[in-house]
């Protein structure tokens, strides 16, 4: 005999959102969230009320009002005349720049150091270790300062190069100067020009492209581009009949001939710099605080990219080694066709961060007087407005959209050398 | 550095409203302390000395004003700050008064919503080069390298005064007297611009002070003052007629020497009153009869101040000049205690 009893009717009631499981945590996440967004809603709130009962409500009009300040290391045209906007625009540039610099040198000295650390070599691979260790263990603010220190002390100063038998004398065939107050280096210039495009007219943004490094460009992508062609139809060639033909002096003459051409018709020619007055005029000068930043941003972030780079290399079983070994494969090629591939997967994770560290440690830069953002939007516009929460505020809006974009392209990057599962 | 302003901006709201709404003077009186705002370290106007105590110019109104609230000269919190840190410390409420050779200018009187007391120093830009450069004017800078305080006036003074003569110049931003002074005696810049009592200062504190030139041009009025926040008026009170008080005292010659003695009385109403043997000007500011007493007693009147920080017979060695007091050809003018 069976009896029949219904299942039981889910009936719901307000006093299970506390005492059913199914519904509990739910519940407390959203008393959470509730409780989190009031605390905020009453910190802007708050910050808004004061700053207005102060005198001082958020007003981002002080950005088109003249900057009245000048700024040295300058990649667009800039004067003292132009508004706050574009002396933040300029600081920006100034970060960009000493961010790539740093994250291009900190990786290439950072695998370097990070392979030679395990090598056989006792002498090579304890001299690393001495270098990693006193590079990741002494704060980077301290290396950028003693840099800094070094430079301005032991460098000669501009007027030691002047007169007959100057203390001081230029290297390189008198093309490059070493002062302390930065590196002259030769420019490029060329005597007939194409010219610049003018963008954005008159507005703080605006910004010229010169179409000789346009041109410069387009001409040895395309050279890369047929380099590539010929390095493929030479694979093609060895797969089919085993015997590769040497394309070597092909590849590189159809990437330098054409770039010859190009600068000999634009009249490519170097600017040397030249002591005239106070200073070197002419040429291109790499300022003090921009080298002292960079070179202790890179080494600094070299030391922890090293880590990586060992771990990531210790991270492929031995037997991976062994079995290229077996192959006839010679150290060399073990390292960079069979370990390193692998490691990849391993180091661009942490790289990442490091990365992100490097471009943020660049805002320590005010120590050195370089005008990155922090030191024209975050320092003297700051300062002269006295516009802190705005100025703050949107100095970490863009260190946020650096970084963001950094991850980004970072990401994109590791998706293309992870294990493709098929 | 960097930590302050950060703080100070976020906090901002939190405190500045608070500060500004509360009495200070009742902050002073129930810490004990005074937290004053000072340079890190300009020799003559505010310097720690070898025991680790702060003394010079700027330092000597901290104390005067320690002296007539806190009735002791030493109860006071010198809080070093930079040209780029010093206003967000005022205005958050970390220092009750900044005493560092700031500029009277309209933007930082009316939108920074600060109060400037007056003025206990008018001084002017100038800039100083090595002898042997063979510079005698500042318009043959043309072209040259030049250290320069970021953060400061003398740093919008510079660009306009070489946009105005059409020269260029290379300017290399440094955060303190220090640095600047570091990279000037290396070579690194050609030229240090601040003020010209900042050069002075900053000159006597070098090996071979003969070696360096500071150029006729003054390129600017720099009216140096101490200020507190905007909107405090009792204590912006207190602040001002303390140094009223130092400077009256130097007019009606009461000294350090002979205060004790006056402060007995005298046949000038204004000194009684000033010293409180007669009316009740403390009173109305809210201190006692003998608060400018006390202010005059810490460390003399305006002119021994001046004597003894960055007079001529000190290292420092400045002239009177423009400092001197109204009666001999000067600006300092008190108003009157009445």
């Amino acid at each position: 005999m069976t009896t029949l009893t219904d299942p039981p009717k889910d009936q719901f009631r307000l006093s299970m959102l506390l005492y059913d499981t199914r519904y509990r945590s739910a519940t407390i996440q959203v008393i959470a969230l509730i409780a989190f967004m009031l605390l905020a809603a009453w910190l802007i709130s708050n910050t808004a009320q004061n700053l207005a009962a102060l005198g001082k409500p958020i007003d981002f009009g002080f950005f088109k009002e003249p900057a009245s300040y000048d700024i040295n290391q300058r990649l667009l045209d800039y004067t003292s005349r132009d508004s706050h906007l574009r002396a933040a625009l300029i600081g920006l540039l100034n970060t960009l720049v000493v961010a790539v610099l740093g994250c291009a040198t900190a990786t290439v000295v950072g695998i370097f150091v990070g392979v030679l650390r395990l090598s056989h070599n006792w002498l090579i691979a304890r001299l690393m270790t001495v270098y990693v260790e006193m590079f990741r263990n002494v704060p980077v603010l301290l290396w950028i300062v003693f840099i800094m220190a070094i430079l301005i002390e032991t460098l000669p100063a501009p007027r030691a190069f002047r007169g007959a038998d100057a203390e001081a004398s230029m290297l390189l065939g008198d093309s490059v100067a070493l002062t302390n107050r930065g590196v002259y280096i030769p420019e490029p210039l060329f005597s007939r020009g194409l010219g610049d495009l003018h963008f954005l007219g008159e507005s703080s943004l605006r910004f010229n492209v010169s179409l000789d490094l346009v041109a410069v460009l387009i001409v040895l992508a395309v050279g890369f581009w047929v380099s590539h062609i010929i390095k493929k139809r030479a694979d093609r060639l060895q797969e089919e009949t085993g015997v590769r033909p040497a394309t070597w002096y092909l590849r590189l003459g159809v990437v330098l001939v054409p770039l010859l051409i190009l600068l000999a018709i634009l009249g490519f020619h170097l600017g040397y710099p030249e002591l005239k007055g106070f200073n070197f005029s002419g040429g291109t000068h790499l300022r003090n605080s921009l080298i002292a930043l960079w070179l202790a941003l890179s080494l600094y972030t070299a030391a922890f990219i090293a880590e990586i780079v060992r771990a990531g290399i210790m991270a492929i079983s031995k037997g991976q080694t062994e079995a290229a070994s077996a192959l006839g494969l010679r150290p060399n090629r073990v390292m960079g066709l069979v370990i390193l591939p692998q490691a990849l997967r391993v180091i661009v994770p942490p790289l990442i961060s490091q990365y992100l560290n490097l471009t943020k440690n660049s805002s320590l830069a005010i120590a050195v007087g370089y005008m990155d953002i922090t030191g024209t939007l975050g320092g003297i516009t700051m300062n002269q407005t006295g516009r802190e929460l705005e100025c703050v505020l949107l100095l970490m809006l863009v260190y946020l959209v650096i970084s963001l974009t950094i991850s980004a392209v970072m990401n994109w990057y590791n998706e293309s050398v992870k294990l493709k599962e098929r | 550095m960097k930590k302050s302003v950060f703080f100070g901006a976020l906090t901002l709201a939190g405190l500045a409203a608070g500060a500004a709404a509360a009495g200070t003077m009742d902050d002073v009186k129930a810490r004990g302390k005074l937290n004053c705002g000072v340079s890190t370290g300009l020799v003559g106007f505010s310097a720690p000395d070898a025991n680790g105590e702060w003394g010079g110019f700027d330092v000597a109104v901290c104390r005067a004003v320690a002296a007539a609230v806190l009735s002791d000269p030493s109860a006071v919190e010198f809080v070093p700050t930079t040209g780029k840190t010093r206003f967000t410390a005022l205005a958050s409420g970390e220092i009750d008064l900044l005493a560092r050779n700031t500029t009277w200018t309209f933007s930082r009187d009316v939108d920074l919503k600060f109060e400037f007391v007056g003025v206990n120093y008018y001084d002017g830009q100038g800039f100083m080069v090595p002898k042997e450069l063979g510079v005698s004017s500042a318009k043959e800078l043309d072209g040259a390298t030049v250290c320069i305080q970021t953060g400061t006036t003398t740093e919008l003074n510079l660009a306009d005064f070489f946009r105005a003569n059409n020269i260029s110049y290379e300017p290399v931003p440094i955060e303190t007297n220090a640095e600047a002074q570091q990279q000037y005696l290396a070579g690194a810049c050609d030229v240090y611009t601040t003020d010209a009592s900042g050069l002075a200062a900053t000159r006597a504190t070098f090996e071979n002070p003969g070696d360096h030139v500071i150029l006729p041009e003054i390129i600017s009025k720099e009216p140096l003052g101490p200020l507190v926040r905007h909107g405090d008026n009792e204590w912006g009170d207190v602040v001002r007629w303390t140094l009223n008080a130092l400077i009256a005292a130097e007019e009606y010659g009461i000294t350090s020497a002979n205060i004790e003695e006056l402060s007995k009385g005298t046949n000038n109403p204004e000194i009684n009153r000033l010293l409180g043997t007669e009316g009740t000007l403390g009173e109305m500011l809210g201190l006692d009869k003998e608060w400018a007493k006390r202010a005059i007693s810490a460390g003399g009147n305006y002119g021994e101040i001046f004597a003894k920080t960055i007079g001529e017979n000190t290292p420092v060695g400045l002239a009177r000049g423009l400092n001197a007091q109204w009666t001999n050809g000067g600006l300092m003018y008190s108003p009157p205690f009445r």
